[in-house]
């Protein structure tokens, strides 16, 4: 027992020595918080548009208004013809031209009827859609504020956001960002730092110690389940008090879970480490093994209905999908533990089979 | 090694493409009409038949259809109250309610607005419907909106997608496996061998970025490639443009890689300072979201960003055949950019230890 805790003492000991990498340890889930929290948007705002009033009365001048005050868009250019369209696109410098037809209050008057014809460059289809459907919102407002007496049956929507009432990004990306940190540390860090004494031959050193190599192995993942703990805790403070999205079911529970994916994530990294035998190669292993999945094969950023089926099925067999399901289950709608068992009963039995068969690898001889 | 970097590629553009779609279809929805009259029936006809949405379940408690919110069955719940009908016709306004699961507040802001679409359009039936074709014309007229898409009329997400995989794909190549390969000399205590040698800094420098300069644009031809093949995206723009730009981006990107191995004693340092500046410099440069819609401070840090850079105009070359003096101005940063950037690596890379 003495040796082992004097191994595992060594092994913070590595940790702790190693600034750099413990600085980007801990400023990793503070820096991709901020960043998630605060960058990654869609919503449209400041939209930079361009107008094409062919006709220049009262009535467009209005609408142009209109648009302008809303708050989406920022009109960057007056253009005078059609080919000055294709060239704002193609230099990026504006995502939609507004487009009216000549004589449009006349038309409006006479025929009751005009056209605005708007434009939008589609290379980014998404944006592309909401800008155009909030622009068509606006039109379609000013047209209900003038009709208000002549327009019968209107149909009145009211949106409810649930869970997530403005629609921020951090609801989306705590628990996403929770799951990556927890695989990056636990799952790719203890891979290479095996790896590592593989590759550099000190492993031999370890194996003829009098420590068994079940002992060697906790004693090498013990301090990176104390420091993704601590990142767990971290996050959830982060999620908190910067952006004002406390935990509404039980914290307990939320922990247990974490440490449960923690453990699970652990046993992939041991995995990999006994399978590889370059630093390089299991570092690549788990980039496109583990964080790629974990990242984009989620549902942490994508949602898994959209993709193609082959790919969904991906998805089901990554544990990350149903850590993630529970984290939002349990952070975000407030379920206890009946609302997340099935999902709970899968990380444990793919824990169970990992670690049996990860196990059952690693006591093979080196060389 | 090599394997690695002909699958990542592949793998890549086949499983990022096709995961990384916002392209929304099959919401999931529940529809809770207590109304049923025919006008109503109508409006959940119209959302039956939409290939946007994908109705999973029809019940009349709203209770229930939150709850199946709750369990992840359902994407959102169109709830139409009793008396729809009654109260359009007789005080000329009907209240339905949408509610939706808004834990990815994108995905609920995109479905919002096609429910929307679809709102406004059957809205528009039943007033012609009721009142005739004449009635919408009474007072101030009625405004067509025409929408329409350029260079993607099929809003297909993938053609966004697949220029973004590329330059993710350089990247990874130029930036990580460069320093990666210096960090190993290093760690292996090989590089105190090459430094006895009378090599020049500058001729080891370039010895070992201009392979993986090559590489990377190799797999971006190949990546090109894949891409015209599966997916089918234009390529509108020239391509000598788009290399050339490409190979100054690398130049950038290798700079930065050899500022790290220059900071790295080990792999592990190396791979987890590259990891942590490339997903930042990533996510920052308008892969997923525009850039317009980032913060100022944001969008100020963006200038000094070579991926922000690279990300716009391999999409402008690409989707909508921007020309040299479409880009210039970016193309000249760039070019500064790399200058710099190399020139004060190799400058602070020492042969001593």
């Amino acid at each position: 027992m003495k040796h082992f805790l004097g191994f595992i003492k060594k092994e913070f000991h590595h940790i702790f020595r190693d600034r750099k990498t413990l600085i980007i340890l801990f400023g990793m889930p503070v820096v991709q918080m901020l960043l998630f929290g605060y960058i990654v948007t869609t919503e449209v705002k400041d939209a930079r548009i361009a107008i094409l009033d062919r006709s220049g009365d009262v009535t467009t001048r209005r609408i142009i208004n209109k648009i302008a005050s809303s708050g989406y868009f920022i009109i960057t250019k007056y253009i005078n013809n059609e080919q000055e369209i294709n060239e704002c696109f193609r230099k990026n410098q504006v995502k939609e031209v507004v487009v009216f037809e000549p004589n449009f209050e006349k038309k409006m008057q006479k025929d009751k009827t005009a056209s605005i014809h708007l434009i939008a460059d589609a290379s980014d289809a998404n944006s592309a859609n909401l800008v155009v459907s909030y622009t068509a919102a606006i039109i379609n407002d000013y047209i209900i504020k003038e009709n208000t007496s002549a327009l019968p049956m209107q149909v009145v929507t009211e949106s409810r956001m649930l869970y997530n009432p403005e629609l921020k990004g951090v609801y989306m990306f705590v628990p996403g960002t929770m799951a990556m940190i927890l695989v990056l540390i636990c799952a790719l860090l203890t891979s290479v730092s095996i790896v590592r004494e593989k590759e550099l031959g000190t492993m031999e050193i370890l194996l003829i110690s009098p420590l068994k190599p079940t002992q060697i192995i906790f004693g090498k993942v013990a301090p990176y389940i104390a420091l993704s703990f601590i990142n767990v805790i971290t996050i959830l403070l982060l999620s908190n008090f910067v952006f004002g999205l406390p935990v509404q079911g039980s914290i307990v529970l939320l922990l247990a879970e974490s440490l449960l994916f923690i453990i699970l994530a652990l046993s992939i990294g041991i995995l990999i480490s006994s399978s590889t035998n370059s630093q390089q190669t299991a570092m690549f292993a788990s980039m496109l093994g583990l964080m790629l999945p974990t990242i984009l094969l989620s549902g942490f950023i994508f949602p898994i209905n959209n993709m193609p089926g082959w790919i969904r099925w991906i998805c089901y067999i990554n544990p990350t999908t149903w850590f993630i399901i529970i984290l939002k289950n349990i952070m975000l709608k407030g379920l206890g533990f009946m609302s997340v068992w099935k999902e709970t009963s899968i990380l444990l039995g793919t824990t169970i089979f990992l670690l049996l068969v990860s196990i059952k690898k690693f006591k093979v001889r080196l060389g | 090694m090599l394997p690695i970097i002909f699958v990542v590629p592949l793998v890549q553009l086949l499983i990022l493409v096709n995961a990384a779609n916002m392209e929304m279809k099959n919401i999931k929805i529940c529809l809770v009409d207590d109304d049923l009259s025919s006008t109503s029936r109508l409006l959940t006809g119209k959302f039956s038949n939409s290939k946007f949405f994908d109705v999973k379940s029809n019940t009349f408690s709203i209770e229930e259809a939150i709850q199946q919110i709750e369990k992840g069955r359902v994407d959102m719940v169109l709830h139409i109250p009793s008396g729809f009908e009654k109260n359009l016709v007789r005080e000329n306004k009907g209240k339905i309610q949408l509610m939706y699961n808004a834990i990815n507040g994108t995905v609920a802001g995109i479905s919002n607005s096609y429910a929307g679409q679809i709102i406004s359009g059957y809205n528009r039936e039943i007033i012609t419907k009721w009142y005739g074709v004449s009635s919408m014309q009474a007072g101030q007229g009625i405004i067509n909106v025409i929408p329409s898409f350029w260079y993607n009329p099929d809003m297909n997400y993938k053609v966004f997608m697949v220029p973004a995989i590329l330059v993710l794909l350089v990247t990874i190549i130029g930036m990580m496996l460069a320093a990666l390969n210096i960090v190993r000399e290093k760690e292996m205590g090989n590089i105190e061998q090459i430094n006895v040698t009378p090599i020049r800094k500058i001729h080891f420098v370039i010895g070992k970025l201009l392979p993986f300069w090559i590489i990377a644009l190799v797999m971006l031809s190949f990546g090109l490639f894949i891409g015209k093949l599966i997916y089918n995206i234009p390529i509108v723009g020239n391509l000598w443009l788009l290399f050339a730009i490409a190979g100054v981006y690398l130049v950038a990107m290798q700079g930065f890689g050899l500022m790290i191995s220059n900071t790295a004693a080990t792999q592990q340092q190396a791979m987890f300072l590259n990891f942590f500046f490339m997903i930042v410099f990533i996510m920052m440069s308008g892969i997923f979201t525009p850039t317009d819609s980032m913060p100022h401070w944001a969008q100020v840090i963006n200038y000094f960003n070579p991926i922000a850079y690279f990300m716009k105009i391999i999409r402008m070359i690409l989707l909508k055949g921007s020309g040299f003096l479409d880009i210039y101005k970016d193309f000249m940063i760039l070019l500064v950019y790399a200058f710099v950037v190399i020139t004060a690596a190799v400058i602070r890379y020492r042969k001593i230890t």
